[in-house]
């Protein structure tokens, strides 16, 4: 059976990606709708940098999270000088860490419905003497609804599949960075496999539920 | 190609992370030599106990322990009299500040940090030497809020190395320089009766049975050449 630490692992990793989505799904709506609209040549740039964790390995993303955050990195020595903590070995570490991962995996979708919407909406309502920003919130925001729900399903499902980077940055503390799949890498090093199979097959159990409702989903309403 | 004693061979082996650097010295030592050439893998043995039991294709554990390769031997996954002691390991007290670790150790006591760096007691031996040594030292409560546990022994040295968390366990082999000293930041080396020695064993697998180069790999850390490499690191014999 699961023990106590076990939970702890599984109700931490919970809370941050319900964060970690709720962040993104703010952060990323006007980066994808920017992505979507603008016509400037930083699209390309942009883009590349918002889509990088999904070819970068989680290492690299990791090493160089710890030497950013770290006493002598640019990150670390602006918390310092805002007299906050330091960010590795914490929570608000690991949520940060973890929004850039899954970045692109919220940006995509939303994008892509922006992108799907068209010009003729906008300016229809534009005719109509709507102001962009009503415009925005009455119609874009309504017929990009279904990519909204795809990104944050998928958001909260890849921050939960996160490990390399929270491994690197967290220091496994429990009740701060010790994550779902810290504890299983724990548990297989230590040849606990049995507690391994508890939580690996759970974890298991879940994404394909995840996928299968997403993809349930789709087939029906024809989604992006 | 003829195959006979002279002929080369390759040889996979997995070896602990505290002994990578030495390793890779032995193993160049070693080609020369005999003109076989080691593989080498670096990890946790806990890592690569798993690998092996499931068919990885190693010939020889150079382990950081004596546990794993006991254990292999009994599952039958290694062959049980070519285990031997080829170093003890030391545990140093690490910071990259100059003078922040005094010379007794006395900063973990005194509390001027805020993260200190372990293996995770559970997976590495080193890890659970620094739990020992803060036991007996009577801090290990104290210091609780502030660790930060890394997977082996390799992460402890990047959690300190970085600045991340300003002390922390490392092994001697790691921060070693080429006159034998720690010519880096601040130290402190444990004496040997506040942790049980860290007695680092080697064992021929069961894959490289009847291969004489993996044999031969195994008894090469017996000879002197690999002693005064072995030694060089700060390891005792």
């Amino acid at each position: 059976m699961p023990t106590a630490e076990d939970f702890a692992a599984i109700w931490l990793t919970l809370k941050l990606a319900t964060m970690v989505t709720a962040l993104l799904l703010l952060l990323g709506t006007p980066i994808a709708w920017w992505l979507a609209r603008t016509k400037s040549w930083l699209k390309g740039p942009v883009g590349a940098v918002v889509a990088l964790p999904l070819v970068l390995p989680p290492t690299v993303i990791g090493f160089y999270m710890l030497l950013a955050m770290g006493p002598y990195g640019p990150l670390g020595k602006l918390t310092s000088l805002l007299g906050l903590q330091a960010l590795p070995f914490t929570f608000q570490g690991i949520v940060i860490a973890s929004v850039c991962y899954s970045m692109p995996f919220v940006v995509q979708p939303i994008q892509n419905a922006f992108e799907a919407i068209g010009e003729r909406p906008l300016e229809a309502a534009a005719t109509l003497r709507a102001s962009p920003l009503d415009a925005f919130f009455t119609i874009a925001l309504p017929l990009a609804r279904p990519g909204f729900v795809t990104a944050a399903i998928i958001g909260f499902a890849h921050t939960i599949g996160e490990f390399g980077v929270v491994l690197m940055i967290g220091g496994n503390i429990p009740n701060k960075t010790r994550l779902v799949s810290v504890q299983i890498y724990d548990h297989v090093e230590a040849m606990d496999y049995t507690r391994a199979h508890w939580l690996a097959g759970g974890m298991l159990i879940f994404s394909f539920l995840v996928l299968l409702g997403l993809y349930t989903r789709r087939k029906e309403k024809g989604d992006v | 190609m003829p195959s006979g004693v002279a002929s080369a061979d390759e040889i996979q082996v997995a070896v602990a992370a505290n002994f990578t650097a030495p390793m890779q010295k032995i193993a160049e030592e070693f080609e020369r030599e005999t003109g076989h050439k080691p593989l080498l893998a670096f990890g946790t043995v806990g890592k690569f106990y798993a690998q092996i039991r499931s068919g990885a294709p190693f010939e020889a554990l150079v382990s950081s322990d004596q546990d794993t390769p006991d254990k292999l031997a009994r599952d039958g996954l290694a062959v049980a009299d070519t285990r031997y002691t080829y170093a003890i390991g030391k545990l140093v007290l690490w910071s990259v500040a100059p003078g922040l670790v005094d010379s007794k150790g006395d900063v973990l006591k005194n509390g001027a940090f805020q993260h200190l760096a372990l293996a995770n007691p559970k997976l590495a031996v080193y890890g659970a030497a620094g739990q020992e040594v803060l036991k007996k030292l009577g801090v290990w409560d104290a210091v609780q809020s502030k660790i930060v546990l890394a997977e082996n022994i390799t992460q402890s040295y990047q959690f300190v190395a970085s600045g991340n968390a300003e002390i922390g366990f490392v092994a001697l082999s790691q921060i070693i320089g080429p006159g034998g000293k720690i010519e880096k930041g601040s130290a402190w080396t444990p004496p040997a009766d506040l942790y049980p020695p860290i007695e680092q064993d080697v064992i021929l697998l069961s894959r490289g049975k009847g291969r004489a180069a993996a044999l031969a790999l195994v008894n090469y850390l017996k000879t002197d050449k690999a002693r005064a490499i072995i030694r060089a690191y700060g390891y005792q014999l």
